[in-house]
Formats: C-alpha cells, sequence, structure tokens
C-alpha cells in the first residue's frame, strides 16, 4: 500500500505539533522519521493512526482519500502501529494481549485458549520474537513486553507498520533481530514507518530518511548521508556527536564492593530464573575514572545500582564508599556519605512529575542548611538555587515553577543532572543516563559526566548503549547473570564484548548462553559491518550496534584466551598506568 | 498515545521520548488525581451549583401544593412555574435566614427600647444568630476536614476521622470532669488530650501501615467499629464514663464549665473559640504543607513515593507522621464539639463528621483554604436546615441531598463538564493516566 500524508497540520492551543507535513510511505520500503524530542514524529503517527485528528491536510491510501476517524478505522486499513508506551493489560497474558479484539472463539462464544497459545507460538517462531504465550505480561521484563506489542500489530496482518521508538527498550541484540524481522517483512511487501532519534539505528534500517524538526519537514535524504548532516538537520545546529575527553587520571579506589550478592525480584526471560540478581560482584572504582557496566539489560544492572543506592537489600558482601562502610546505610545516609543517583527510570524513581523544578532540584536536601533551618523550608534559597542550576545547565523552561512533567526528556534529565551533581558527590551512579534523550541532550549528558570525572568524582555508568560505554569509559565490566565476566579496556573489540555480554568466553562459561535473548537465534548471517577481529577504528559506515551478535558462538580465534581472567571476578587493578587510552571510534 | 491539551504554561509537547515507560500508580491515586486534579475551581462551583438547581427541583416537586398545580399546567401554566419557584425559593430562602442573615431579626431589633435591653435580651444578638450558627456547625468539619485532607497530599485515605474523634472526646471528657484546673489551663489541657486521643488512634493505623503494609481504608473503618462500641460500653459503665443517675442514657457527666470553650460573642450566641482553633490549624496546616520540611517529604511521598525513597526519605516513617497529625486533627474536631456546644459525651455525638469530612476535603480539593470554605458551605446547610423544616416544612434530609448529589457532581468532574460543555483545562486525570503504558 502506497501511503501519502499531504499537508498534515494539528495544533494544541498555540503550539503546533505538525505544520503541513508531507510524507510519502511506498510499499515494500522502510522510511524513518527522524527527529529530536518535541518534533512532532508521535503525532503525526497518532493522526495516520486514527488517535487524534489533524486540523488540515488529507491522508491517501493508494491515491483514495482515507479517513481515519479510530485506530479500529486504520487497522481495518491495514495500518498497524506499535506504541512507544506499551499498550498492554498488565494482569494478562501474554496469548491475551496479542489476541486482544481478536479473540478466537469455540461455540458458545468461548474463548479457544489453545487456538491462541499456538497462534501466538507460531507467530513468535516464524518472526524469531521469542516469548511465552503464558507468561503474566507485568512479570516480563520491558524488552519481552516489546516483543509483545510488536506481535500485536504482525497478527492484524497490517500492510503498513508504524513503529515508534521500538529500540529505546532493546538490547543491542534485540535490536538486531527488530531489523532482520522489519528487512523480512518489506521484502513481503510491507511499509514500515520507523520514528527514532537513533541516527546509526536509522542508517542502518531506513531506505530512506525524513527529518522533522519542530513540527515540519526539514528534509528527506538517504541513508548513506553521513551522521554530522542528519544531526544537523535535527537539531538545527552542528552537534559533537563524540565529546572528546582526556586520560583518566585516577586517584584513590573510592568504592570497593566486595563479593555482593542481591538476592533476585522477579522472574526473568522465558526459560530462566536468577537465583541471585547479583551474584558475588567484587569492584573497585577510583576517583577520577569512569567504570562503564556494560551488559544486556536485565541481568543484574538494575539491582546493582539500587543495592549500592540502599534501595535493595544485601544479601552478603560489603560495600565501601571511601573507606566507609555503608552495606546497611539507608538510601539517605548514603546520599549525604556521597553518593550521587541517577536512576534508570527518571519519572518514576528520579522526579516528582507535579511538582515543579525548583522543589525537584532540592528533593534529597530539602532538609539540610541553606534549604531549610529547623522545620522550615527556605524558599528563597531553594529558588535561587533552581535558578542557578537552570542556566548552568540550560533548562528550556518558563520558569522555575513549571512541573517537571511538563519538560522534555533531555530536560527532565537535566534536572535530576543538576540535582545530583550540584552537591558536592564521591561516587556518581548513572544508570542509563541518556535513555531516550536527543541528540543534543545526550551529548550535554556526556560533556556533563566527564567533567564531573575530571573532578576527581568516581563514575559508575550502567548502560546498555554500547556507543556510550566505548565513549565514556575508562575501564568496561561487562556484566552477566549477576557476575562479572570480565574487565577490558575501552579498545576491545565489539565482538569480543558482545560475547561477554552473552556469558561466553568469560570467566563463567554458563549453558552457552540460551537463555539469554542476546545472542540471536540465526548465527548464520554475519551482521552488517562487522570487521576483522582486533582492527580496532575501522572506517566502517555501518552501526556498530547490531554487531554483536555477529560472529558464531564460540567462535575461538575470538580470543577466548585473551579472555582467559582468573576464575573469580578479580578483576585487573589501576587502569592508572595506562594513559593513552584509545577510545574506539564507535563507527 | 496520551494527547496533551496544554495548560497555560506553554511547553513542548514532552511525549515522544518517555522511552522506558511509566510506572502505573496505583488505582487509589488514580481516583484521587481525577478528583483533586481534574477539578479546576469553575467546576467545583458550578458542581454546587448544579446540586442546589436539582435539590431545588426536588424539594418543588415533592410538595403537594406544586404537584397540584402541575395537573394543571396546561390551563394554568403561569400558575405552576409561579408554585414550583416559590416552593423552592421558601426552602433556599429559609436556608439563608437560617444561615446567614434573617431580616426578621432586624426588625424585630429596631422594636426594641433601648439598646442596653437589646443587647440584654438577645435581640441583637439574634441579628448575628444565623452567622454564628453556621461557624459553630462548620468548625468541627474544618478540623475533620483537615484531618482528611493532610491524609490525602500524602497519600492516605483516612477514612478513621470518626474514630479519632472518638479518641479525642473519650479523653478530653475524662479530662474535662474527672480532673480539676484552674480555669485557662483546664481548656488547654482538654484540647490538648483531645488532640492526642486523635492522635494516637492515627498512630495505630500509621504503625500498621508502615509495619505490615495494611491498607489504611480497611484499619481505619474497622478502627471506627471498634470506637463506636467502645464507647457505648464506656458510657454505660459508671465506673468508667457513665452520668451518675442517666438511667441508661449512655451519657457522660457534664465537663466542668473551666474546660468550656470561651464564647467570642456574648452569652446568646454559640461561637466559640472553637471556630479561632479551626482557623488557626487550617493556617497551620497550610504552613506545614508548603513551608516545612515535614510537609515537603508528606508531598512527595503522597505524589511518587520510589522517587521519595531514592531521594532518601522513609517512606514508612512518613506515613506514621501523617497518620500522627491527622488523628490529632480529628481529634481536635471532638475537642471543639465537646467543650464548644455539647459539654458532654454521648454515644451518638461523633455523628457524621466522619464522613462529611472526607467530602468536605474532596470539596476543598485537599487545601487548607478549600478545605475551610467547604466546611463553611456544609455549615451553613446545616445551619439554615432546621429553620427550613419549621417555616416551610420541607425536611431537613433535602439537605443530605444536596450534599449528596455536590459530592457526586464534584466526584465526576466530566460530568459537570458535559452540562455546561466546558473544554478540558487540564487533560489530567484518570483518563491520561489510564492511556500510558507501564513498566515492570
Amino acid at each position: 500500500m502506497n501511503l501519502e500524508l499531504q499537508g498534515i497540520t494539528k495544533r494544541f492551543g498555540s503550539l503546533v505539533a505538525n505544520d503541513h507535513i508531507d510524507l510519502s510511505v511506498s510499499t515494500g520500503t522502510i522510511h524513518a522519521l527522524l527527529g529530536e524530542n518535541g518534533a512532532g514524529k508521535t503525532t503525526l503517527m497518532n493522526i495516520l493512526y486514527g488517535l487524534t485528528q489533524p486540523d488540515e491536510g488529507t491522508i491517501l491510501a493508494d491515491g483514495q482519500p482515507l479517513t481515519v476517524h479510530s485506530p479500529k478505522d486504520a487497522i481495518a486499513a491495514g495500518i498497524g502501529m506499535v506504541h512507544q508506551h506499551f499498550m498492554l493489560v498488565p494482569v494478562f497474558t501474554v496469548a491475551e494481549n496479542v489476541t486482544l479484539g481478536d479473540e478466537q472463539t469455540r461455540p458458545l462464544g468461548l474463548l479457544d485458549r489453545r487456538r491462541m497459545r499456538r497462534k501466538v507460538r507460531e507467530l513468535s517462531e516464524r518472526y524469531g520474537l521469542r516469548v511465552e504465550p503464558d507468561a503474566l505480561t507485568e512479570d516480563l521484563p520491558v524488552g519481552v513486553q516489546q516483543r509483545v506489542e510488536i506481535l500485536k500489530a504482525l497478527v492484524r496482518d497490517a500492510q503498513v507498520l508504524i513503529l515508534d521508538e521500538p529500540t529505546a527498550v532493546l538490547t543491542p541484540g534485540e535490536t538486531e533481530d527488530l531489523f532482520r524481522i522489519m528487512r523480512e517483512l518489506r521484502e513481503s511487501g510491507r511499509a514500515i514507518v520507523f520514528i527514532s532519534h537513533k541516527l546509526k539505528e536509522v542508517q542502518a534500517i531506513a531506505d530512506t530518511i525524513t527529518i522533522l524538526r519542530r513540527g515540519r519537514v526539514v528534509g528527506e535524504r538517504p541513508p548513506d548521508t553521513s551522521e554530522d548532516e542528519l544531526a544537523a538537520l535535527m537539531v538545527g545546529r552542528s552537534v559533537q556527536l563524540r565529546v572528546s575527553k582526556t586520560a583518566a587520571k585516577p586517584g584513590r579506589v573510592m568504592l570497593d564492593v566486595r563479593d555482593l550478592v542481591v538476592p533476585a525480584g522477579h522472574e526473568g526471560l522465558p526459560g530462566g530464573e536468577h537465583t541471585a540478581a547479583v551474584n558475588g560482584l567484587s569492584f573497585r572504582v577510583r576517583a577520577g575514572e569512569i567504570l562503564g557496566v556494560a551488559g544486556v539489560q536485565g541481568n543484574g544492572q538494575t539491582e546493582l545500582c539500587e543495592a549500592l543506592m540502599g534501595l535493595l537489600p544485601v544479601a552478603s558482601g560489603s560495600v565501601h564508599l571511601n573507606d566507609h562502610d555503608i552495606t546497611h546505610a539507608t538510601p539517605g545516609g548514603r546520599l549525604r556519605a556521597g553518593i550521587g543517583y541517577v536512576p534508570e527510570d527518571r519519572q518514576q524513581d528520579g522526579l516528582v512529575g507535579s511538582f515543579p523544578i525548583s522543589e525537584n532540584v532540592v528533593l534529597d536536601t530539602y532538609n539540610q542548611p541553606p534549604y531549610s533551618s529547623g522545620l522550615a523550608l527556605n524558599l528563597r534559597e531553594i529558588r535561587t538555587t533552581a535558578e542557578a542550576r537552570v542556566q548552568e545547565f540550560d533548562i528550556r523552561t518558563q520558569s522555575i515553577s513549571a512541573p517537571v512533567e511538563t519538560l522534555s526528556g533531555g530536560n527532565q534529565q537535566k534536572v535530576i543532572l543538576a540535582r545530583e551533581v550540584g552537591r558536592d558527590v564521591r561516587l556518581l551512579l548513572a544508570s542509563q543516563p541518556t535513555r531516550g534523550l536527543d541528540v543534543g541532550s545526550i551529548e550535554f549528558v556526556h560533556r556533563r559526566i566527564i567533567e564531573e570525572r575530571d573532578r576527581g568524582v568516581a563514575v559508575v555508568l550502567v548502560s546498555s548503549e554500547l556507543d556510550e560505554i566505548y565513549a565514556l569509559s575508562d575501564r568496561i565490566a561487562i556484566m552477566y547473570e549477576g557476575r562479572f565476566t570480565g574487565f577490558r579496556k575501552p579498545d576491545v573489540p565489539v565482538e569480543e564484548l558482545g560475547l561477554l555480554m552473552a556469558g561466553i568466553g568469560g570467566i563463567d562459561t554458563p549453558e552457552s548462553g540460551e537463555q539469554d535473548s542476546a545472542e540471536p537465534a540465526a548465527p548464520g548471517a554475519p551482521a552488517p559491518g562487522a570487521p576483522a577481529p582486533e582492527a580496532p577504528a575501522p572506517e566502517v559506515p555501518a552501526p556498530e550496534t547490531p554487531a554483536t551478535g555477529g560472529p558464531e558462538p564460540g567462535a575461538p580465534e575470538l580470543g577466548a584466551p585473551a579472555t582467559g581472567a582468573p576464575a573469580t571476578a578479580a578483576e585487573p587493578d589501576s587502569p592508572g598506568d595506562d594513559p593513552t587510552v584509545s577510545i574506539r571510534k564507535p563507527t | 498515545m496520551s494527547e496533551q491539551a496544554p495548560a497555560p504554561a506553554p511547553a513542548p509537547v514532552p511525549q515522544d521520548d518517555r522511552s522506558s515507560g511509566d510506572s502505573r500508580p496505583p488505582f487509589s491515586r488514580v481516583v484521587l488525581d481525577a478528583v483533586l486534579e481534574g477539578n479546576s475551581v469553575v467546576v467545583t462551583i458550578l458542581a454546587i451549583f448544579t446540586a442546589i438547581v436539582l435539590g431545588g427541583l426536588l424539594i418543588a416537586f415533592t410538595n403537594t401544593t406544586v404537584l397540584h398545580a402541575w395537573g394543571n399546567l396546561f390551563s394554568n401554566p403561569g400558575n405552576a412555574i409561579a408554585q414550583a419557584w416559590d416552593a423552592a425559593s421558601g426552602a433556599y430562602v429559609a436556608i439563608f435566614e437560617g444561615a446567614i442573615f434573617n431580616p426578621h431579626t432586624v426588625s424585630a431589633l429596631f422594636q426594641q427600647k433601648s439598646m442596653s435591653v437589646a443587647l440584654h435580651d438577645g435581640a441583637l444578638s439574634a441579628v448575628f444568630n444565623p452567622l454564628s450558627e453556621t461557624c459553630v456547625q462548620a468548625t468541627p468539619l474544618i478540623l475533620a476536614g483537615l484531618s482528611v485532607a493532610v491524609a490525602f497530599r500524602a497519600g492516605l485515605f483516612n477514612i478513621g476521622a470518626e474514630s479519632q474523634f472518638i479518641g479525642g472526646a473519650i479523653l478530653a471528657t475524662w479530662l474535662g470532669y474527672g480532673v480539676s484546673l484552674p480555669p485557662v489551663i483546664h481548656v488547654i489541657v482538654c484540647v490538648l488530650g483531645a488532640f492526642v486521643g486523635g492522635a494516637v488512634l492515627g498512630w495505630i493505623v500509621g504503625v500498621l501501615k508502615a509495619r505490615t503494609g495494611a491498607h489504611e481504608v480497611i484499619v481505619t473503618i474497622m478502627l471506627n467499629y471498634i470506637m463506636a462500641y467502645l464507647l457505648a460500653y464506656l458510657l454505660s459503665k459508671p465506673s468508667l464514663l457513665e452520668e451518675l443517675g442517666a438511667n441508661g442514657n449512655l451519657i457522660s457527666p457534664n465537663i466542668a464549665s473551666n474546660a468550656h470553650l470561651p464564647l467570642l460573642a456574648g452569652t446568646h450566641l454559640r461561637i466559640n473559640a472553637g471556630f479561632l482553633l479551626a482557623l488557626a490549624c487550617a493556617a497551620g496546616v497550610w504552613w506545614l504543607m508548603s513551608r516545612s520540611t515535614l510537609g515537603f517529604e508528606f508531598r512527595t511521598v503522597g505524589a511518587n513515593p520510589n522517587a521519595a525513597r531514592s531521594a532518601g526519605m522513609s517512606v514508612p516513617r512518613t506515613w506514621i507522621m501523617v497518620m500522627l497529625i491527622a488523628g490529632g486533627l480529628a481529634g481536635l474536631s471532638a475537642s471543639t464539639v465537646i467543650q464548644g456546644t455539647d459539654f458532654s459525651l454521648n454515644f451518638q455525638s461523633y455523628g457524621t463528621y466522619g464522613i462529611d469530612a472526607i467530602t468536605v476535603a474532596l470539596l476543598g480539593r485537599a487545601r487548607p483554604g478549600g478545605v475551610v470554605l467547604a466546611a463553611l458551605l456544609y455549615g451553613a446547610l446545616h445551619a439554615g436546615a432546621p429553620l427550613m423544616q419549621a417555616s416551610t416544612g420541607v425536611p431537613v434530609d433535602i439537605v443530605q441531598v444536596i450534599q449528596a448529589l455536590i459530592v457526586m457532581f464534584v466526584a465526576a468532574p466530566p460530568l459537570v463538564r458535559a452540562i455546561y460543555r466546558l473544554r478540558a483545562v487540564r487533560a489530567g486525570g484518570t483518563g491520561q493516566v489510564l492511556s500510558k503504558g507501564w513498566r515492570t
């Protein structure tokens, strides 16, 4: 089906979300919509999917005008959408969610659960989206829920599939899976609209890219356009995509973790249940260095951060901050001891959406002078500080009294950073700090983290974005099933990192990582742009993120001997003697 | 995908980037937000207005004269409408005269021989009597409403204002007749005792929630029953609270006159220092919630307990503190009743204060200023109802119907908006929350 959007305009009060947008999507293509947060991509797709009505403009399907009053019309017309925020019923099983609205019934109207389950299993195998049909949706991790969402759209045999930021919650391996599926769908004659703000992915998968900025189309480009040009179109100015950093100068040991064991919370991926979320971790971080924790989401990173913050109890082991034992300290105590925490989910754990910026900036310091004296808050002091921070961090807002939920994701993250690094911290714990942020904000956050490092703060950076890990880390620790499978310098090749992330070739070599979704089911297809092993910084235009799944598992020449670290997670000591930490250019 | 009609503060549409999904707030939070934030002041006022109109219709069409006139609607439409109007307006005028101002009292005043006679006989006071009664009726509602409102702001439902009232009442009454103290001290001791009595009941709820996670709605409702029966029991035992020679009436001895709250405007008017106490508490609650560190904790825990934890606050400790204060405020409401107007405790003293407190808090949108205004409205309705029944024969229960209608409209802002074709000022509340995703 060829879709054409002509002159689509949508206003929310004085805000013009879509400004006379023209877009044509041809059959059998993957069309990317690229733009910063707030550019109007989601609004445009909501119009196409019938969730909202345009103020002006028309939609044509194969030359015929198409009116879409509701998603029902859209689905009937063959348009399917996978939303950025999932539309799943938490208490339903996967099968129930996938067949919701399209239920299979036996005579008398009884639900035919067996057929539903079979259908889900069939589809999940056909497209390689592994899910357990009987798993309870609310127990699944975010990445798996994403798969259910995609299955939902595929079940209804959509001819045009709209994917709204689908990779935001996927690991590199899962992203590669998704791309494979998208290519298959494209070969089968479908059209796919792929909304994203991630340059690399868009370049990897799209046949053509339309860039939106502030509600207008600012250009359409082929995927081999340079990253810098795309970024500049998105943001309106030239953007430094890889922040430069000088070599680290690590000082004394700031964080000392020994044999940390944190009990598990809930069930994980199909087929597995971790016995302990964090299973005997030991590591040290020095002042003035950044330890990047790489790993597929769901291997205990979240639990590690929460245990370090005191939000989860520790079963055994010890945590020392600057030689103080904080293993059993309260979160408040740890904050006072000098930990800054940028949580993974900024809206759930980091901010109070309905509170103004000024109150969020003092969320953890409100009861200390100068922000309070005794029981009374010192409002003027709070206001002054908030205004100073807004200036310093360039937070775009009308006033400091604006509720933070009205800010864009990037600005919200800046509020959190302003709060955490505004205090005198010794250790900065940053978990997925640039998740969901646009290019400009990512640049800011990265620069700020490096600044903190240069000021002597020890930084633990947990991220599932390998680009970020490579760009910022002075040392990389790879986490798998609650343990560190290895410590590497940032010049480690991606493939090796990928294997370690999958639990292969490291200290422990568990059951070939079949429990882990990072390994794609099809080892036959070499990933695009997989460079020759051991070759640092190749000039390969393809993105590196999907490359982790490339080589066959267990390929011995990828340096299994090189990763032969001792059986315990004893890390190599002090990278301080390596002044030329080479920063791998993530293509 | 949620759409957001922007509020007056222009901001970029923030939807596009929340990649990790939002957590789903608990259902109780959803309901609370829908009522408290889905209402603008306009909607609240319209809700009241609509309830009054509907109440008027009810008054008119349960009146036999009106019904008779409407039987002849087509032959004499003017009469039918006039009758209906007279019935409804008569009732509301009576309420107004009973609650705010009665012109007859002024003419009666001018018939007095002289000013001193007027003062002595209470003719002057009679002019202010409606207002005084309104304030008297509003006083316990202000305090009990504050109790519920404080808890709301911290994310807790305090359905137990009744049990906290009883707790405060028992202690205040016992201190009132059981000990003997000089004038001012006695009053203060009893008031503090009432606070403590209520606070203990609140503390129980807080501790249970903090230690075991027991939902405060269930615990408070259970405590309501427990305290009501405990009160009846205590009042039936002469060794405990019973008035000697009460002949089985479950009533306590009168409290000492030293423990009475001082009257504010002479002996003919019932308005007493309890009203000032209530206003002072409203100011105190305002200061607590918006200017103090403790209030900041309360609000943060109420708005986002996860962020509160990550910021180092102790959520269980906050719950205990909130319920302590809420219980104390409800206990104070008992003090104003026992020491202000009743001077003794009987097994029904708690009346409907516990439930009315909830509606007053909702109507006042959990803000101290709103609670005071809402309590005054309800106080006015309660004060005016007897005169309405006396002069027009409309039963006082109509007032309860009006109150119930107000609550219904306030709890369903979309209904009011639909009736008056208002656009949603904020797309907040249930709709937006339910259209977001969540994450595990």
